[in-house]
C-alpha cells in the first residue's frame, strides 16, 4: 500500500503506511519517528507511532499541514529503516500465582498444561510495535498463533500494574493498574512506568522482549532489588 | 513558607490543571490540562500569572477557598456565580483575596468548565514536567486527584499588580461545530455523513474530561467500527459501535482502535467542550485550511485579549496600541467609558 496523508484536524495529521499490523510497516514507523526526532521539521511538535501509521502534532502557525504532508512523504521516501540499534530485554516473569488470573483456565482452553502454556509464551521474541492507551503500556507483536485468544466478554474492573497479558492476537506489559478485558498470565517485577524515576519508561517502541519464568523468590527478589533503587535488569544493545 | 490556597468545600470535579503536558503521547501519556484553554490562559493573565501557571479548573461549581497570603483571583469559563465574604464579584475579572477572607465559587450558569486562578500559581510538584492533573492515571495536580474539603495547596510568589479586567468579552464562534473530515473519513459513506454533518445532536451527560458523548442519529461505518490501534488527536470524533460518536478531549488516552469520522476544529472545541448536557448542536464540514486559519484567528483574538487586559477603574486603552495589532475594525471602541 502506498503511504497516505490523512487529515486529523488543524495541529495534527497521521502518515499511514498501511491498514494492517505488519513488522516491516512498524519498523518504518518507528523509523520515520525516530528520523523525526533526530532532524526535526519545521512547526513538528510531537509524534505517536502506532503499529501502521504515525500520528504527527504540528503548529500551524509555523507550517500548513498541506505542505508538511508532502514533507513528510518525502522524508519517508528518503527512510533509513536499519537506523538505530534495537533493544533487547530479559523480562523476568512470575508466572502462576494471584496475578496469573488466566493462566489455569487459557490452559485448559488451548489443552496444554500450564507448563507447556508458559513454555510456549515464553519460546517467542516479541517486539514492542507502540506504546500507548496508558503511560508506558506496552502493545507487543510476536505472540504465537496458538496463543492467541479473545479478550474477555466482560472486561476485569482491576488488573494489577506490570501484568502480562494477552488480549487476541496481541501480547501486553500493562504498566498501570486499571480494568481490562485482556487475559493475564502472570507479572513481571520490572516496573514499565515510574513517574518519579528518572527514566519514568522502561520499554519503548521497537524494542524487543523475551520473557523467562522466576520463582516466587526470584521475584521477591528482584522486587527487593527495585525497591532499593537497583536495576537489576537491563537491555542488550543488538545492531 | 509558602502561602497556601485552602480548599474549605470543593466541587466533586475540581482538579488542578495547567497548560497540559506535552511530548510524551509517544510514550502513552494524555496531554490532560484545561478543557477550555483560551478561558484558562485568560484566568491566568488576569491574575497578573505567566501561561505556564498552574490553576483550577472545577465542573457545575467551584468550592470555597481561603488563602494565608493576600493574593488576586479570577474566575473565568462562563458566567460563575462568586462572592468574597458574601458580596458578589464579578467573574472575568481579578479581585483582590486577603487572609481570612472567604472566597465561593459557585455555579456556572452558561457553561461547563470554570477555571480559577490564583496570582503566583498552584505550585504542586510537577509530574512529567507538568502539573496538570490526569484522572484516571493519577497522575500530577495534588496527589493526582480531584481536590477535596481539607486539602491545601501551595502558591508561588505573588507579585504586586492592579487587579485587571477584559476589555471585551473573548469571541466566540456560533453555529455549527466546525470539523475537518478525517483521518478515517473513508470508513463513512453518503449516508453516514449526511447523519453526521447534516444531522442534529445533544450532548450526552456521559461526559468528563475524557470525552464528550454525542446523542442523535445513529452514524454506521460502512467498513467497520474496528480499526488497528492509531493516534487520537484532540477533538477526534470516534463511532464505535454503537454508532454514537465520542469526541475525545483533554484527558483522552493516546490511542483507539475506532474509526474517527473527522476532528473538531481547534478553535470550536472549547465551545464543545462549554456546552451543556442535553443542548442541540450540529457539525459542518471544513477543509483544513479553513480550520487552520480559524485556529489562527483564535490565537490572535486570545493574545489581543490578554494584551489590552486593563487595570479595573482605568478607561485609556492606547490607541496606538490597538492600531499596532491591526485587528480593532470598530471591535473596540478604545474611548468609551466603561464602568
Amino acid at each position: 500500500m502506498t503511504p497516505r496523508i490523512l487529515a486529523a484536524g488543524d495541529q495534527a495529521l497521521t502518515v499511514e503506511l498501511s491498514s494492517e499490523v505488519d513488522e516491516v510497516v512498524n519498523a518504518r514507523v518507528i523509523a520515520l519517528a525516530r528520523s523525526l526526532a533526530d532532524d526535526p521539521l519545521p512547526g513538528v511538535e510531537e509524534t505517536v507511532p502506532t503499529y501502521r501509521s504515525l500520528l504527527v502534532l504540528y503548529d500551524p502557525g509555523t507550517v500548513r499541514g498541506a505542505a508538511l504532508g508532502a514533507a513528510l512523504l518525502e522524508r519517508l521516501g528518503a527512510l533509513d529503516v536499519r537506523a538505530g540499534a534495537a533493544r533487547l530485554w530479559h523480562v523476568p516473569v512470575e508466572y502462576g500465582g494471584e496475578t496469573a488470573l488466566d493462566l489455569e483456565e487459557m490452559a485448559r482452553m488451548k489443552e496444554m498444561s500450564p507448563d507447556e502454556l508458559i513454555a510456549l509464551h515464553g519460546s517467542a521474541e516479541y517486539r514492542v510495535h507502540m506504546i500507548g492507551f496508558a503511560p508506558g503500556f506496552t502493545y507487543l507483536g510476536g505472540l504465537p498463533e496458538r496463543l492467541h485468544t479473545p479478550r474477555r466478554a466482560t472486561p476485569r474492573q482491576f488488573v494489577a500494574a506490570s501484568s502480562i497479558g494477552i488480549g487476541g492476537k496481541q501480547a501486553s506489559v500493562n504498566s498501570v493498574a486499571g480494568p481490562s478485558g485482556w487475559r493475564f498470565l502472570g507479572r513481571t517485577p520490572l516496573v514499565p512506568f515510574d513517574p518519579a524515576r528518572e527514566e519514568p519508561f522502561l520499554f519503548r517502541a521497537g524494542d524487543r522482549i523475551r520473557f523467562h519464568p522466576v520463582t516466587s523468590a526470584e521475584a521477591a527478589r528482584l522486587d527487593a532489588a527495585l525497591a532499593r533503587g537497583e536495576s537489576p535488569v537491563t537491555p542488550e544493545v543488538a545492531a | 513558607m509558602s502561602a497556601l490556597l485552602k480548599i474549605r468545600r470543593a466541587s466533586p470535579m475540581l482538579t488542578v490543571q495547567d497548560r497540559g503536558r506535552r511530548g510524551l503521547l509517544h510514550a502513552g501519556v494524555s496531554g490532560s490540562g484545561p478543557m477550555d484553554p483560551p478561558a484558562f490562559a485568560l484566568a491566568n493573565a488576569l491574575v497578573g500569572n505567566g501561561p505556564e501557571a498552574a490553576g483550577l479548573e472545577f465542573a457545575g461549581f467551584g468550592g470555597t477557598f481561603e488563602v494565608t497570603a493576600p493574593v488576586r483571583i479570577a474566575v473565568t469559563g462562563g458566567e460563575a456565580q462568586l462572592s468574597r465574604d458574601g458580596t458578589a464579584l464579578a467573574p472575568w475579572e481579578s479581585h483582590d483575596l486577603a487572609p481570612g477572607q472567604v472566597l465561593s465559587v459557585g455555579a456556572l450558569k452558561d457553561a461547563v468548565w470554570g477555571y480559577i486562578a490564583v496570582s503566583g500559581g498552584i505550585e504542586t510538584p510537577p509530574v512529567l514536567g507538568a502539573r496538570a492533573t490526569h484522572l484516571r492515571t493519577g497522575l500530577g495536580g495534588h496527589e493526582g486527584r480531584a481536590l477535596r474539603e481539607g486539602d491545601e495547596l501551595p502558591l508561588g510568589e505573588t507579585a504586586v499588580g492592579p487587579c485587571l479586567r477584559l476589555r471585551s468579552p473573548l469571541p466566540r464562534a456560533t453555529g455549527p461545530i466546525r470539523v475537518v473530515p478525517g483521518p478515517q473519513d473513508d470508513f463513512f459513506d453518503e449516508a453516514a455523513w449526511a447523519a453526521f454533518a447534516g444531522g442534529a445532536f445533544t450532548v450526552s451527560a456521559t461526559r468528563d474530561r475524557m470525552a464528550t458523548a454525542l446523542e442523535g442519529q445513529e452514524i454506521r461505518a460502512a467498513k467497520g467500527h474496528d480499526i488497528v490501534s492509531d493516534g487520537t488527536p484532540l477533538g477526534s470524533v470516534q463511532v464505535p459501535g454503537s454508532g454514537r460518536p465520542i469526541v475525545l478531549m483533554a484527558e483522552r488516552q493516546t490511542t483507539g482502535g475506532y474509526p474517527k469520522i473527522a476532528t473538531v476544529a481547534s478553535a470550536d472545541l472549547p465551545r464543545l467542550a462549554q456546552t451543556p448536557s442535553g443542548a442541540a448542536l450540529s457539525f459542518t464540514k471544513v477543509s483544513r485550511e479553513e480550520a487552520e486559519d480559524a485556529a489562527l484567528a483564535a490565537r490572535r483574538a486570545l493574545a489581543l485579549a490578554i494584551d489590552t487586559l486593563a487595570p479595573k477603574g482605568s478607561l485609556q486603552l492606547s490607541s496606538e496600541y490597538l492600531l499596532s495589532v491591526n485587528l480593532i475594525d470598530g471591535v473596540v471602541g478604545p474611548e468609551a467609558a466603561e464602568p
